[in-house]
């Protein structure tokens, strides 16, 4: 199924109302091997894309995603700012001129976005960070399955997180003290792929 | 939470505005994206020198705004890092045509946010030129964690660098001292009460009555180990034991030795732990030519300490003794 940047908007309006509904879950995760911040900090900036996009209707993908992420990357802040910012900024570049996206576009766009979220944050899976929910959930999409499919993976993958180590950002600070924590990061990444199911 | 604040929310808009309106012939406030940069800013043919990071901290960084210091700092929420169009703007703010220097504490977000904010201003055609401040003895560096925590030497390198930008040192010069300031200081800090971040409306961890946390950051991360808390002599010389242990501290050494407060604990305390690292220090033959006692860089009302010692040489003595006029720090002027 092709999408364009209406429905990818339907796709974004569904990941703001799943963050703010997820806020104080994502909180209380991040307050045991954080700082206690990513849900507000991902609420406030997934409200103000609400706002944004009330406000204007980007006509193509890659604009949609552009305004995603430059709106992230400035109401954010802390490291979810630059990363999830970061993750909708390539997937635009790699979205182009396309006015819709089919599977493969799709696809294309999320490890791109992956990619650049790899580089900004200099992780690899096993860090316990979001890259362990969207590198199974991607390689899911790259492989044929289905996005219910895709969104299963990335809740694997979040929940594999916990029995690791962390290597990057705060959690990092705790060593062995992170075992057994499932990683806010990688399950804000879960809400993003299994809202793009729900948005169909 | 029993708090002096008007809502959540509104707190960091609402403490910009006020110290705006208390330190107007010192600094301008800009708000959305929000800064703060010295009131004759840019300073034509002078480095640029901007920090920034979360809010809660007071003074650091916005006190440390003015002739002497830095050139502009950017406030993010309470302990997050502000975001990229903060730092660009900031630093078009106050860019006088020789380059900008960035002063970054070593925290994961703060680290991308700085990265994305210096591409976006060399896209702008200005030189930026970032160091990271890594002194916290207290978290272990490898390849594995996110390195050691900057803390009490970033209030040393943005005053010894703002002495050396304002006495004309160029960007390559004033990146090299801070450079040397942060390889030349070790820190290590302890909490006796914790903090709570408005937005969250409860303590970020919890103390018994007779229990300190030692080695703890300054968001309230936790530390090295818990444990039952001593005497001030006996807190003093757990802080200064890893702190001479990280850095080879020779005899004859001349140091500046900071102790700081976090928040809550009161000068008189901080006075007596000041006493008794100073007769540490000397005890291992460090001449302590230098001091600086006070709550420069907090943990919103966090009781405890945190001691850091830098290691002199003549170029940073002097930046150090040059005028300072800021909110928060002036002297010589």
């Amino acid at each position: 199924m092709a999408r364009d940047a209406a429905l990818l908007i339907a796709w974004m309006r569904r990941l703001a109302a799943t963050i703010r509904a997820h806020e104080a879950e994502l909180t209380a995760l991040d307050a045991a091997i954080g700082d206690g911040d990513h849900g507000a900090n991902l609420a406030r900036g997934f409200n103000k894309v609400e706002q944004k996009l009330d406000a204007e209707m980007p006509a193509t993908p890659a604009a949609l995603f552009r305004l995603v992420g430059m709106t992230l990357i400035g109401w954010v802040g802390g490291a979810a700012g630059p990363l999830y910012g970061t993750f909708f900024l390539e997937a635009g570049k790699a979205a182009g001129s396309a006015a819709e996206l089919d599977e493969a576009g799709l696809v294309r766009c999320l490890a791109a976005g992956l990619a650049g979220v790899k580089a900004r944050g200099k992780a690899e899976p096993g860090d316990k960070t979001m890259v362990d929910a969207l590198t199974p959930a991607i390689e899911a999409l790259g492989s044929g399955g289905s996005l219910a499919e895709a969104g299963r993976a990335a809740r694997a993958g979040a929940k594999a997180t916990a029995p690791l180590v962390a290597r990057k950002g705060r959690a990092s600070y705790l060593g062995e003290r992170a075992i057994g924590h499932v990683d806010p990061g990688a399950t804000s990444s879960v809400l993003l792929i299994e809202s793009l199911a729900e948005a169909g | 939470m029993k708090k002096l604040i008007n809502g959540a929310e509104n707190v960091v808009a609402e403490a910009l505005a006020g110290m705006a309106a208390a330190h107007r012939d010192l600094i301008r406030v800009h708000f959305e994206p929000d800064y703060i940069v010295r009131a004759d800013a840019p300073v034509r043919g002078k480095v640029g020198l901007v920090s920034g990071g979360g809010s809660g901290h007071e003074p650091m960084h916005g006190g440390f705004v003015g002739r002497g210091m830095l050139d502009a700092a950017c406030p993010g929420a309470i302990f997050t890092s502000p975001t990229p169009d903060q730092m660009s703007e900031a630093t078009k703010a106050v860019e006088g045509g020789a380059g900008v220097l960035h002063i970054v504490k070593n925290y994961t977000g703060d680290i991308m946010n700085f990265e994305m904010a210096a591409e976006l201003a060399k896209e702008d055609g200005i030189e930026v030129r970032q160091v990271v401040i890594d002194d916290d003895v207290a978290v272990k560096d490898s390849l594995y964690t996110a390195g050691r925590r900057g803390v009490g030497a970033t209030v040393l390198a943005e005053k010894i660098c703002g002495g050396a930008a304002e006495a004309g040192a160029d960007l390559d010069r004033v990146a090299a001292l801070c450079g040397a300031v942060n390889g030349a200081a070790r820190s290590m800090g302890l909490a006796l009460a914790p903090c709570t971040v408005p937005q969250a409306g409860k303590p970020s961890f919890e103390l018994a009555d007779d229990e300190m946390e030692f080695g703890i950051g300054i968001h309230g991360e936790p530390g090295r180990k818990r444990m039952k808390l001593e005497q001030a002599d006996h807190v003093a010389g757990m802080l200064m034991e890893p702190i001479l242990a990280e850095l080879p501290f020779r005899w004859g050494d001349e140091v500046l030795l900071f102790v700081n407060g976090m928040g809550a604990t009161p000068l008189i305390e901080l006075y007596i732990v000041y006493r008794a690292a100073q007769a540490i220090a000397e005890k291992h033959g460090l001449t302590v030519s230098r001091r600086l006692v006070g709550p420069f860089m907090t943990s919103l009302e966090m009781a405890g300490v945190s001691i850091t010692l830098l290691r002199l040489d003549d170029q940073m003595r002097k930046a150090w003794d040059a005028p300072v006029v800021t909110p928060a720090m002036r002297w010589g002027a």
